[in-house]
């Protein structure tokens, strides 16, 4: 006799625990080519985006004073345990994104490297962006690099795993804490990272991971006065989201926008594929510069 | 929407002969006050907080919100209860009490500030002749363990100071040993000790401290002889013991000041305190009064909330509701202690 699937209800991932949307709601995820169907999500509300971003203010000054080389071995250890739920990520990222079991295999690879790669990057930014100004006077000017607090990212419509690693990882490392809006179609590869979020060392709230439409939710983060950045990556390809009016509603508490890439009000989603450089780490930084009295 | 009103000039009545004539009895004993309390109706622990929490699911929304934040606002006594207290911090504190929130001036004021005795005339020169109040514990707060002259010369000292509220305890040693008669002198003794000598008096809240009563049968008991003995208002809690203010026994309380009214025509304040931090949780107790003791007590001259963060959430609520965004700390005035030394 053929056995009952067992499909499962997800939940949302906020300040290290598994809560259920307080709207209630769920919704079904297919698979991208069969049509499938995959499991229920959780569809977050504005409320939920509250509450996430809540967590991330709280968790903010605790991950932004952890040292640097903590924060990358925190890094480190969620590439770690990726690894170990290998198996999982790649048939997600198949189902999600109708990929060959080698291209899956592949993108699983690029995204556990990426975590490693900004790992490696915790505890050496500071020295690149900052350094000692030359300046006409008899002081030291020291300027160094400092994160700018808690960043609503909208995470990519298309590449559900090595997307979402892209934005999540270079907001992190440098101690800014995420509030994160999946892929509305694809989000069981960004589940499954929560749940290595939760199982590794990265305290609770410093990742906030909400399943849902970013149409819904972004307005939201937006103008939220709390916030302090937003990375607009998701607004590529996410039905009804106009991310000129999500910059707008940033401008009120003045945060930090990081635009879409493409061109004019086009918004194209990037090749997660290339190696990225810093631009991404960089948004989310503030440099705190330092005069002092030189001696003789 | 009512504001603050004037102290009544209640004159200090004859808490003893009063309670010889409910109880009926020719000399107010013990035993007879043990009789009246243990013949209350025992409370239904699971009914009661079956109760409280089907209240705690009302749904208000929108306009209903909007007002019941802003009653909950002017509510607030708000409270700075610690050791480290210093003027510098009771100044801030009436600061906030006067314009809660610089950016919306319409912000309702809390209804008074909450501090120790020995800061009551700092408080009273910063709020000036404004109409937000000025409440001091007193009676060896928080834990009551002093002689009966230190606590009346403690309170005669904040009333003396120009505090418009005396916060005291009850001798939490003396009820749970069922010494009843003990707790309700000294109830009556610091009423008398609120006088002000001019025909006016200090409004009196009796801290009961629930947490440390063990059962709700004890808060029934205890309501029942803070108000049988003079109390103005009936507190839960000092903020210092947990639990504090909890939805069950601030409803047994609201059951017992609208009981008292229908007994003796008289109206009993209740201050839940302590441990009520969100909107969310202001405006579940707001039901809660509008269900149990009625409308008329949905006014800061007979409900107040005890507490300190409180504010912050109400203001962080109202802001939200005012400009459609969500706010954060950074547009709230920070009246948090000073750890920067």
């Amino acid at each position: 006799m053929a056995r009952v699937d067992v499909k499962k209800t997800y939940k949302l991932y906020i300040g290290g625990k598994f809560p259920r949307s307080e709207s209630g709601r769920s919704y079904e995820v297919y698979a991208a080519k069969k049509g499938t169907f995959l499991a229920n999500a959780a569809q977050g509300s504005r409320k939920d985006a509250r509450d996430a971003v809540t967590a991330a203010r709280a968790a903010q000054p605790g991950w932004a004073s952890a040292t640097a080389y903590n924060r990358g071995q925190v890094l480190y250890r969620v590439a770690e345990v990726m690894e170990s739920r290998r198996p999982q990520l790649v048939q997600e990222v198949r189902d999600a994104e109708g990929l060959s079991p080698a291209a899956a295999e592949s993108v699983v690879s690029q995204a556990i490297d990426r975590w490693v790669w900004y790992a490696g990057w915790s505890d050496k930014y500071v020295q690149i962006l900052g350094g000692l100004n030359p300046v006409a006077g008899p002081y030291f000017n020291i300027s160094a690099s400092e994160p700018t607090g808690v960043v609503a990212v909208l995470a990519p419509q298309e590449s559900s795993l090595l997307g979402l690693v892209s934005v999540i990882a270079p907001a992190i490392v440098s101690g800014n804490t995420v509030v994160v809006v999946t892929s509305a179609d694809r989000p069981l590869p960004a589940i499954t990272l929560s749940e290595c979020l939760a199982t590794s060392d990265v305290p609770g709230g410093v990742v906030n991971i909400i399943t849902g439409k970013a149409a819904e939710i972004a307005p939201w983060l937006s103008s939220h006065r709390d916030v302090n950045a937003i990375d607009l990556a998701g607004a590529a390809g996410a039905e009804g989201v106009d991310w000129a009016k999500l910059e707008e509603a940033s401008a009120d508490n003045l945060k930090r926008v990081l635009r879409p890439a493409g061109t004019g009000s086009d918004a194209v989603e990037p090749d997660w594929t290339q190696t990225p450089d810093l631009s991404r780490l960089t948004a989310f930084l503030e440099t705190k510069t330092v005069w002092h009295p030189k001696g003789r | 929407m009512s504001t603050t009103t004037e102290t009544p000039s209640r004159t200090a009545i004859d808490a003893t002969a009063r309670a010889r004539d409910l109880l009926g009895v020719s000399r107010l004993t013990n035993q007879a006050l043990t009789t009246w309390l243990h013949g209350l109706p025992g409370v239904d622990q699971v009914g009661c907080e079956a109760r409280a929490a089907g209240l705690g699911t009302r749904s208000i929304k929108t306009t209903s919100k909007q007002w019941a934040i802003d009653l909950a606002i002017s509510m607030i006594d708000l409270t700075t209860l610690e050791g480290a207290d210093t003027h510098g911090r009771v100044r801030g504190l009436a600061a906030k009490a006067l314009v809660p929130d610089p950016s919306d001036l319409s912000t309702p004021r809390p209804a008074a500030v909450c501090v120790y005795g020995d800061m009551v005339a700092t408080a009273k020169q910063a709020l000036g002749d404004s109409d937000v109040k000025v409440a001091a514990v007193a009676t060896a707060f928080p834990s009551g363990r002093a002689s009966m002259a230190i606590k009346l010369a403690d309170t005669k000292d904040a009333v003396k100071a120009g505090a418009d509220e005396i916060d005291m305890v009850i001798d939490r040693g003396a009820f749970l040993s069922g010494d009843y008669l003990t707790v309700f002198n000294q109830i009556a003794e610091v009423t008398k000790a609120c006088d002000r000598g001019d025909g006016t008096r200090a409004r009196l809240k009796v801290i009961m401290e629930t947490g440390e009563l063990v059962t709700y049968d004890n808060v029934r008991r205890a309501s029942w002889l803070s108000m049988l003995a003079g109390g103005d208002f009936i507190k839960t809690s000092t903020g210092k013991i947990q639990p504090a203010a909890t939805l069950p026994v601030t409803l047994i309380m609201l059951e017992a000041v609208r009981d008292w009214r229908d007994l003796t025509g008289e109206m009993v304040g209740v201050k839940p305190a302590g441990g009520i931090k969100t909107s969310k949780d202001a405006i579940k107790f707001l039901v809660t009064v509008s269900e149990i003791a009625g409308e008329d007590w949905l006014t800061n001259q007979w409900f107040r909330f005890g507490a300190s963060s409180l504010l912050n959430d109400l203001l962080l609520q109202r802001q939200r509701m005012t400009t459609g965004a969500y706010s954060g700390a950074n547009y709230i005035a920070d009246d948090s202690p000073s750890t920067a030394y």
